[in-house]
């Protein structure tokens, strides 16, 4: 089994950072979900192992 | 037997799209009438008081009890069935059947009739409103007997089985016998049944209760039916079109034509294409129903009006199980062990083959080669296999119709990217399609070399060549 990485793998995180905001910018809170919901469809299969999403989503839930 | 008093044959008597009673625009007349006969127990139980002793009765003539009986009786046994009606073809309910089923039907000598009348599609289409997402080619398998699957009307399958019943002298079918009360004990259970000449009671070694999803007989035995209860309603209708029309399957997500829902259509035989429209729960029945409502959605998935509404009603849809399939002499098989969505066909399908497993068990315990014991494997195996149908048709209810907004919004960003990458296009479900369940319960016993043959353990054996001694090939 794979473990989620939470360390930074980033080499540039603000930029990383600033795609996504700036991805969501000029978006209505709609367009904006259904942007995420892509997103999360392709970096998930990108990611290719359950495990690691089933480890993501726990952490992602805390306090939900 | 009462189906060969009828004639020999099943006769069609109707097959009207006249109004009738509570069915909104459509309601059909049973397609075959069968003759309700005395039976010789009846005045035998009359006479002597005592109920008359079977080793088999089997309560319900649907596709499951049929197929039960059917492989019993060509086992060597003599099987009665009992059905409260004396009827097929009154509304319209399963139209695809599996290979596993035909294998099945094709053993029991009903394979034959099924596969000639059915037809099979290879293209599906899923649409996103107006757009294609996905599209497929089911290209037809090499080396099957069998094709992947058919789509049949429910009623052709039932007749073409009541057909093979009447050819076997072991089985005694007796229409209009309903079964009224039940009294189970540790060997053996007694039956109490009305019929047009007033009740008579028989004893049963075995009783298989194959009475469908409202299983009267579960019912009587106070067992509780566990699961799930979709809130969606779902309209389905029977068009007859003889116009040029390609024979897919399509499928719309949010369809144009009725947003915010999903829309499938499909072909079966004489012309007939099934066409289901999901309702959403705040939908009224009694509005959705009416021809003008029904006729512009239909006309708009057709592309013109040339067709004749042969059939519409309204489901809801549950899937839900019965705890234990096994109360020590009644076996529940089919619908009323376990009732599945309609999504993946999964329903009468995974009925058949309930009915398959349970057939050569009982046989090897009435003629004594095991003990009452071999019971349990069939509750451990089926139990299983229908937790797996449940799970697939309750995930592609799911996807078909979403809960919650955010829901749809996954739902639909799939779709989204199914028009764009393979990867989504494996996460769109529009109904996953019936596969036999392979058995992982402690009786497939683990291989302990390796094998790289595609027969799996606790599958099905996959169609091969045989070579016999001669060393002919077969
Ligand atoms: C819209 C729709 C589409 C479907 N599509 C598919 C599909 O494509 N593929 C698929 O595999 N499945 C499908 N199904 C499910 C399928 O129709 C059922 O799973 C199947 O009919 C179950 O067969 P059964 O023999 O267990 O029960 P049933 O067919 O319900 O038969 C039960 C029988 O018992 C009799 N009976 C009841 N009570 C008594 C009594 N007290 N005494 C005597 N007799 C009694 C009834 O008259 C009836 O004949 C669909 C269902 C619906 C509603």
């Amino acid at each position: 089994m794979m473990d989620l990485i939470t360390t930074s793998q980033l080499a540039a995180p603000d930029a990383a950072y600033n795609m996504i905001v700036d991805a969501h910018r000029g978006l209505d809170e709609k367009d904006s979900a259904v942007l995420n919901a892509r997103l999360v469809f392709l970096l998930a299969n990108h990611i290719g192992e359950l495990s690691v999403l089933e480890q993501a989503i726990a952490l992602a839930k805390e306090e939900l | 037997m009462a189906a060969t008093e009828a004639g020999g044959r099943a006769a069609p008597v109707n097959a009207s799209a006249n109004a009738g009673p509570g069915m909104g625009t459509g309601s059909r007349k049973a397609f075959y009438q069968f003759g309700y006969a005395r039976a010789a127990d009846q005045d035998a139980f009359a006479a002597t008081g005592k109920p008359p002793r079977h080793p088999i009765v089997v309560v319900g003539a649907g596709p499951v009890g049929m197929t039960v009986a059917i492989d019993l009786a060509m086992r060597g046994n003599e099987v009665v069935i009992l059905d409260d009606a004396d009827r097929i073809g009154e509304g319209s309910r399963a139209i695809c059947f599996f290979q596993r089923t035909l294998e099945i039907w094709d053993r029991l000598g009903v394979g034959k009739p099924m596969v000639d009348k059915g037809i099979t599609w290879q293209v599906g289409k899923d649409f996103l409103r107006d757009d294609l997402v996905y599209q497929f080619d089911l290209l037809p398998e090499d080396g099957h007997k069998m094709p992947a699957f058919i789509n049949l009307q429910q009623y052709y399958a039932e007749l073409y089985l009541v057909e093979r019943i009447v050819e076997l002298p072991r089985i005694d079918l007796r229409w209009r016998n309903k079964v009224s009360a039940i009294d189970s004990h540790a060997d053996g259970v007694r039956l109490t049944i009305e019929t047009p000449d007033g009740p008579y009671e028989i004893e049963a070694d075995w009783l298989i209760a194959c009475d469908g999803a409202k299983s009267p007989l579960r019912a009587m035995m106070d067992l509780e039916f566990k699961g799930e209860v979709f809130d969606d309603r779902f309209l389905i209708a029977d068009v007859k079109m003889t116009a040029d029309f390609p024979v897919e399957r399509w499928f719309w997500f949010d369809p144009p034509f009725h947003a915010g829902q999903s829309a499938l259509l499909q072909k079966q035989p004489d012309d007939i294409w099934r066409i289901d429209l999901q309702l959403g729960p705040e939908a009224d029945p009694e509005t959705e129903q009416k021809l003008e409502n029904v006729v512009p959605r239909i006309e708009w998935m057709l592309g013109h009006s040339n067709f004749e509404l042969k059939w519409v009603s309204l489901y809801s849809f549950q899937c839900r199980r019965i705890d234990r399939f096994v109360h020590d002499r009644v076996v529940f098989c089919g619908d009323s062990a376990h009732e599945i969505s309609p999504f993946g066909a999964r329903g009468a399908n995974s009925g058949v083959q309930d009915a398959e497993n349970l057939a050569w068990k009982l046989d090897f315990i009435l003629k004594g080669e095991a003990d009452t014991s071999l019971m349990a494997t069939y509750d451990a195996e089926r139990s299983d296999a229908a937790d797996e149908n449940i799970g697939h048709s309750t995930r592609s209810t799911d996807f078909i119709a979403p809960k919650t907004e955010m829901e749809r919004t996954l739902r639909n960003a799939v779709l989204h990217l199914a028009a764009r990458t393979e990867f989504a296009r494996a996460m769109v479900n529009s109904g996953r399609l019936s596969q036999s369940v392979t058995y992982a319960t402690d009786f497939s016993t683990p291989d302990t070399e390796a094998f790289s043959g595609s027969a799996k353990l606790g599958a099905p054996v996959p169609d091969a060549t045989l070579r016999t001694a001669e060393g002919r090939e077969t």
